[in-house]
């Protein structure tokens, strides 16, 4: 069987795989970007109630391992009466564990802030929330960029990770091509080289072209 | 079945998971131990006077580096058979991740290379020490402390990832706890004990990496105690 006889019988179906992993991909990244907001905001409350919730979360979720929480939401929550669909357990694990690394990451970048900053916005007399709200938070993007897209790239990488919990994404079908067939190179090689192009051709144009945005709105051209 | 957790099982299934948990972290410093050879090869490769031979192994860095190490997992044990090399679980487990990390360490030393300023090359040059000499008195001291807080981290990435080898049969603490669930059809106790002992074991290695980090930048005289 040639390598396009493989593609001619298969490609669909790996394909089909692809949209899933992509649908996983999107609603995941929505995730975590709002969990890593809400909690690196919380990381850095004066409220040890606050702060500290937040740090049990994030060294929780950073200290085990994905595979592990996964297999814990979707296995082991219908014991507590928490019955996840597939597709439903891997995004909220993945947007929690990613949501965990990306809150240091909005920590990092709002510890960043130029202090000038913080006191103009103080000696203007705005509320907390609109300091935070007006001043900080735009100033923010372009500082948290480049690290937030390297892990959105992890991101893509990590769905593989629920075909486990029997999500039918790339990775699954890729692993069920190959136990009918036995065609392990060509279909492993293929779903390598899918997520290949969906990183590198995709992905990480994308997360350059937010990086210029952000770049422009506070006025720092990039070259 | 009975809900709630079950104390007695618990009991019964720790020395199981107890002797898993000596082969994940097996596996997590053999694993460790091949990446940062394999990523001082890459960061050479890179290094070489052809560009072209760099090109290619960029682009080759940059392939492991952005496709999940599931899928190379499963390429390494289910492809190299086909062109007659059989290896155990163990092996190519450990080859994958050595690999995959590998990428990741290049990038680090090639980072922390790069650190060091160019003006103590200079001085080198001025000084005429040779190259040899200068990497190993002057550059190397200076991108070590640079390099630390990357490789500590990986280490614990790797610990982390480990559960990943359960898939190709592995027998390393996750597929014991699979196993176990498995026979006794009880998920609850054993998977929540993995992430215990992964909790246990992964946040002192990352309070330790940091200490780490502090101490070689005191001794380096960049912070103060």
């Amino acid at each position: 069987m040639t390598y396009f006889e493989f593609l001619n019988e298969h490609g669909i179906t790996l394909l089909l795989g692809t949209v899933t992993t992509v649908k996983v991909l999107v609603c995941s990244m929505i995730l975590y970007v709002i969990i890593s907001m809400i909690f690196g905001l919380m990381r850095l409350s004066k409220n040890p109630v606050i702060q500290g919730t937040a740090t049990v979360y994030i060294e929780f979720f950073r200290g085990t391992s994905l595979l592990v929480q996964l297999f814990w939401a979707y296995y082991v929550l219908p014991f507590f009466g928490i019955s996840l669909e597939a597709f439903t357990a891997g995004v909220v694990a993945l947007g929690l564990n990613f949501g965990a690394y990306g809150a240091e990451i909005v920590r990092a970048g709002i510890l960043a802030v130029p202090k000038g900053q913080w006191e103009a916005a103080y000696s203007l007399n705005f509320t907390p929330a609109k300091r935070i709200k007006r001043i900080i938070i735009p100033q923010i993007f372009p500082i948290i960029l480049p690290p937030a897209a390297n892990l959105t790239v992890e991101l893509l990488k990590a769905t593989a990770l629920v075909a486990l919990v029997t999500v039918v994404d790339l990775t699954f079908e890729a692993k069920q091509i190959n136990s009918i067939t036995w065609l392990s190179a060509q279909c492993f090689g293929t779903a390598l080289i899918i997520y290949y192009i969906m990183a590198r051709f995709a992905l990480v144009p994308f997360l350059r072209w937010l990086e210029v945005l952000a770049a422009r709105k506070v006025g720092k051209e990039k070259a | 079945m009975e809900m709630g957790w079950r104390w007695d099982f618990t009991y019964e299934i720790l020395p199981q998971m107890a002797i898993a948990t000596l082969n994940t972290i097996l596996a997590a410093g053999v694993g460790y131990a091949i990446a940062l050879i394999v990523g001082l090869f890459f960061l050479l490769a890179q290094r070489t006077p052809s560009k072209i031979f760099n090109w290619v192994n960029r682009e080759i860095v940059e392939f492991i580096r952005s496709t999940p190490l599931l899928i190379q997992l499963f390429f390494v044990y289910f492809v190299l058979p086909q062109f007659g090399i059989t290896l155990s679980a163990w092996v190519c487990g450990m080859i994958t991740i050595g690999l995959h990390f590998g990428t990741y360490m290049s990038e680090v030393y090639r980072g922390a290379l790069e650190g060091v300023s160019k003006t103590q090359w200079e001085a080198c040059r001025a000084l005429n020490f040779s190259t040899i000499y200068t990497y190993r008195r002057i550059v190397l001291p200076q991108a070590f402390p640079i390099a630390i807080p990357g490789m500590g981290n990986y280490l614990v990435g790797i610990f982390k990832d480990t559960p990943l080898l359960s898939t190709i049969g592995v027998a390393e603490l996750f597929h014991a706890a699979t196993a176990v669930g498995g026979y006794n059809y009880r998920y609850l106790e054993p998977y929540t004990l993995v992430g215990i002992i992964f909790l246990t074991l992964s946040i002192p290695a990352a309070m330790w990496v940091r200490k780490l980090e502090r101490d070689v930048n005191i001794s380096q005289g960049k912070m103060k105690k």
